[in-house]
């Protein structure tokens, strides 16, 4: 039933409404390992800002160090790309963002990246509410150096070589929620239906979005007792709801019964459907959003879907009340004060 | 053969190793070793200015010795501007503790009619207010030289050689107020009165200085005028007067400025055009962006309210430089201010703007190191760290401003190299210029355009079919082409990564394509020689002693010379280096001179070894002077070790 009373990503046009198809937004040629979950995401970018009509010249997209912070060569050749130092991509992403702020930015992080050595630049980030697309490519392991446990894997579950890991993991969307961030999502990169939304959604979020996708590393952690390969994820994944994104210039043109799907008006005018499938759940509900997190750590469930949503949260560059222009392009006449600025200054130093 | 001589070249020890990260023979260097420079005599060889016993006019160092959070700061300045304002070179020098109160601090406040304005050790006038420190400071004053005391302090009890003037400073306090938080200040501002009266400052200069300092605030500035009037009155009464030292009105400051070269360097980037900036809080740094942040409030918000400029206050100085870079990438002018600790953070964001061809402009002011070091000191011990900052093969340009009004040009200076060169760019001040007051001449408006560096825009790439290369070098300059997110034409992006990459930013491990870039890079650091600031060169047929320095080393260096001559008829050459890379005339200078003397703030001598290694052959002239107490280098110091040393080894 969800899928036919839900606008949810069908069938896929073979232009946009930029004129432009599908391989316009393509990238370079992925070396992942096979079946590598980062890849079906990078798909699901591609497919998310192709269907949204977003000019690839008009994304940036920004990542850290690991396997995941090579995936942004691998999608949107045409959109200028940033793959800073391990950690750090929220800082060279923020000032980016500060140069031209008519950027639409991606940053594509990993669980290393993100939940170890660059929690601390995570958490400012959320904090600022830096207008950009934060996905985390979250795997529990550490692909690139060959399969040490991260920050998010879960307790109890197991390397290939045998060793538990017995340490809580983080809980990325949790701690997103904590920090006010006013879009959380999390997905699982197999079950692009629900990504792509997501990322459509986010696109039209005005603010930080933070996507934390379960996304398998095929080589180090699909294993028998892993819990974030694809056959546990499909056997523990729990639908918070279903997600539909109709763009602003679309209609909404579904019915449904009062009461069955809630509706959140984006900034861009596009708005999120989301129908309950399992109880009344308020995603702008800070509390229910915490609580509803950790009862799914409770039960063994991998929750996904829009686990938090508040589009009217002032992004940092409101907040900063810059110029329309970006300040990147700026003449000098603009910047370089009077002649008349400085002798005043002058004075009042003599 | 090298020397380590005290400052008061009392003792001598003869070492042969040389600790540092190079290895020269035939060093000759002399070493500031004594921990307080107060704590040890000085050899003056000849007494500067007027025999003591008939006044030496416009010529002393006054010493204000208080604790720390007491207000004095307000009382120092007004001192200094009165000064100031009687048309006599001046210069102020705050040396305080890493504490909001309670510690030691002390003000010193130089007036030299001959506009030498560097630190002076000797001090003339002690005006000594804090039981803490009273009887060390006392004891360090030279015979026939002048303290004014606060009276239980009983400071005249400690020697017999030097004239001591006793104020009750605590009861004319309390004929003033009844407010017990407000005595403590007024008692501060009642010493202005008296150094007044017995140097001879004139009243009419101490109000304008105090409007100034309290910003017209009426009632604040009636209450110290009576302060003022209560030291005055308490001196003329009681203290009778002293024949050492007078300050009488001359012309030798009109239309100049007083200015800390934090605040230089903000006014600077803001006519320079800078649009992001970014800072982590850190002594003696964070005043450059607060000055900053103030100016461009007050200069940079639009018509319509908007500002062109964006601030971030980051989480760190790691943070802070990603910012920059960021920001520098996509096409602002960007720039961050730090000092030693935030420096040494920063090293794996400078490989990648280093290697990835990124602009950005950080500034350090330096302070003691290693480590937290002595935060409240100053330093010039970060020239080699910031030259290589990062693992890996690397090379950055750094800029050297050696007054407040350098700090304003390199401010420019350094926002447009980044630019050009697409990569760091380091201006390296320390807290002697950055935090202290400093007089200079009104800052010229800029009249060059600024330069954004080979940028390629859409119109660009479309008369070249989009055909282009991010590191291709296409003018031989080695300097490539960039483009800036954002530009509208599909062959517009690129892909930046600190991994290996070949001309056309593609991923890549081959040997060639490493190599290509890595010396393309290092010919793009010799393409700088051409466009940093070109040394300042003092060149006397004459001389066959030459000097090298630089920063704030200038001010003492300048010093020196002139004693050299006076006292010794030594003529000397100088050689004030501004940047790195270095230019082409520091190998002719030192082939014209048979022995330079590098003089630097620092223990190992770290820009001489940069230049040994640069000059070859002729680095056997090469002798390092080397002051590094945390206290501001003065001019008699180097005197000394140049005599030294040239008596040593001729």
């Amino acid at each position: 039933m969800a899928d036919s009373v839900l606008k949810t990503a069908g069938d896929v046009p073979k232009e946009n409404r930029l004129g432009l198809k599908a391989l316009d937004y393509g990238g370079g040629k992925s070396t992942l390992c096979a079946g590598c979950g980062h890849d079906a995401i990078s798909n699901q970018i591609i497919r998310a800002f192709y269907e949204m009509s977003v000019s690839p010249e008009r994304v940036v997209k920004f990542s850290g160090i690991g396997c995941s912070s090579k995936t942004p060569a691998y999608f949107m050749s045409r959109a200028h790309g940033l793959n800073a130092v391990h950690g750090r991509m929220p800082a060279v992403a923020t000032g980016a963002m500060l140069a031209n702020k008519n950027l639409l930015g991606i940053g594509v992080s990993g669980d290393g990246d993100t939940a170890s050595i660059g929690l601390g630049q995570f958490m400012h980030m959320v904090r600022r509410n830096i207008p950009l697309i934060y996905i985390i490519e979250n795997n529990g392991v550490y692909g690139l150096t060959k399969g040490q446990f991260s920050a998010t894997a879960d307790e109890g579950s197991k390397l290939k070589s045998g060793v538990i890991n017995d340490l809580p993991p983080m809980d990325l969307c949790a701690l997103a929620v904590e920090l006010g961030c006013g879009f959380v999502a999390r997905g699982f990169a197999g079950d692009p239906k629900q990504m792509v939304n997501i990322l459509k959604a986010a696109i039209a979020h005005d603010g930080m979005a933070v996507i934390d996708v379960i996304s398998p590393c095929t080589t180090f952690n699909n294993h028998e007792g892993s819990t974030k390969g694809y056959q546990y994820s499909k056997e523990h994944q729990e639908l918070l709801h279903q997600i539909g994104f109709v763009p602003s210039y679309e209609q909404i043109e579904i019915d449904y019964a009062p009461g069955e799907v809630k509706k959140v008006v984006m900034h861009d005018g596009s708005t999120v459907l989301l129908k309950k499938l399992e109880e009344d759940y308020d995603p702008s509900n800070t509390l229910q959003a915490l609580s509803r997190l950790h009862e799914a750590v409770e039960a063994g469930q991998m929750l996904t879907g829009l686990v938090f949503l508040k589009p009217e949260k002032k992004s940092f560059l409101e907040m900063l009340n810059l110029v329309e222009e970006p300040l990147a392009s700026l003449s000098l006449d603009r910047v370089r004060p009077s002649r008349e600025a400085l002798a005043q200054i002058m004075r009042d130093l003599m | 053969m090298w020397i380590v001589v005290e400052s008061s070249a009392r003792t001598r020890q003869t070492s042969a190793g040389f600790k540092s990260k190079y290895n020269f023979r035939h060093q000759s260097t002399v070493k500031e070793t004594s921990v307080s420079d107060s704590s040890v005599a000085t050899a003056v060889l000849e007494p500067e200015g007027a025999a003591k016993g008939s006044p030496s006019v416009n010529d002393l160092t006054i010493h204000v010795a208080t604790v720390n959070g007491s207000g004095s700061q307000s009382s120092n300045s007004v001192l200094m501007r009165s000064i100031f304002q009687m048309g006599i070179p001046v210069s102020g020098k705050n040396m305080f503790p890493s504490n909001i109160a309670g510690l030691p601090t002390w003000f010193t406040i130089r007036a030299n009619k001959d506009g030498w304005i560097a630190r002076k050790k000797e001090v003339d006038l002690l005006v000594c207010m804090n039981v803490a420190t009273a009887r060390e400071d006392v004891e360090a004053l030279e015979t026939g030289s002048f303290c004014i005391y606060d009276a239980p302090l009983n400071c005249k009890s400690i020697r017999n050689d030097v004239i001591f003037f006793e104020v009750p400073f605590s009861k004319l306090a309390n004929e003033l107020s009844d407010d017990s938080r407000l005595r403590k200040l007024l008692t501060n501002m009642i010493y202005v009165g008296v150094v007044a009266d017995l140097l001879g400052i004139e009243r009419d200069e101490m109000i304008v200085a105090l409007e100034k300092q309290f910003k017209g605030k009426k009632k604040a500035v009636e209450l110290n005028v009576k302060a003022i009037d209560k030291g005055l009155e308490f001196s003329r009464e009681n203290l009778g007067k002293q024949e050492l030292f007078r300050l009488e009105r001359m012309n030798k400051t009109a239309g100049k400025i007083i200015i800390d070269g934090n605040a230089a360097a903000a006014i600077g980037a803001m006519f320079a055009g800078v649009t992001v900036v970014t800072w982590y809080p850190i002594t003696p740094s964070s005043s450059l962006c607060e000055s900053l942040i103030d100016y461009l409030k007050q200069y940079r918000i639009e018509e319509d309210g908007k500002a062109n400029f964006a601030v971030v206050q980051a989480e760190d100085e790691i943070a802070a430089v990603g910012m920059v870079l960021g920001a520098g990438w996509a096409g602002a002018r960007s720039m961050t201010s730090t000092s030693g600790p935030g420096i040494s953070l920063m090293s794996e964001f400078a490989g990648l703007a280093y290697f990835a061809e990124i602009p950005g402009v950080v500034w350090d002011i330096q302070r003691v190191g290693p480590s937290t070091g002595l935060p409240t000191r100053t330093s010039q011990g970060d020239i080699l760290q910031v030259f290589s900052l990062s693992h890996g093969d690397t090379q950055h340009l750094a800029l050297f401003p050696g007054s407040v009004e350098e700090c304003y040009e390199f401010a420019a200076e350094a926002l447009d190299l980044a630019e050009m060169f697409q990569a760091p760019v380091f201006v390296l001040s320390d807290l002697d210029l950055g935090m202290n007051n400093w007089m200079s001449d009104p800052f010229k408006y800029p009249e060059k355009e600024i330069r954004r560096g080979k940028v390629l825009t859409a119109e660009r790439l479309q008369e070249l079919e989009g055909k282009w290369g991010r590191y291709l070098d296409v003018d031989g300059d080695a300097i490539p082409y960039r483009t800036l997110p954002g530009t509208d034409h599909p062959a517009a992006s690129y892909f930046t990564r600190g991994s290996g990459h070949d001309a056309y930013a593609r991923y890549s491990e081959r040997p060639e394509d490493y190599k290509d870039t890595i010396d393309r890079l290092a010919r793009k650091y010799d393409t700088a020689r051409k466009f940093v600031p070109k040394p300042v060169i003092d060149r006397h047929e004459a001389a066959r002693i030459g000097f090298i320095a630089y920063g704030t080393t200038d001010f003492p260096l300048q010093e020196s010379r002139s004693q050299l001559k006076r006292e010794k008829n030594i003529e000397t050459s100088y050689f004030r280096l501004r940047a790195l890379p270095f230019t082409s005339e520091l190998k002719a200078f030192i082939a014209d001179h048979d022995r330079v003397y590098i003089v630097e703030q620092n223990r190992d001598g770290q820009m001489g070894d940069l230049i040994r290694l640069e000059v070859g052959e002729d680095q056997r002239k090469i002798r390092k002077i080397l002051h590094y107490t945390g206290l501001p280098c003065d001019a008699r110091f180097i005197t000394n070790a140049v005599l030294t040393l040239e008596e040593e080894a001729p």
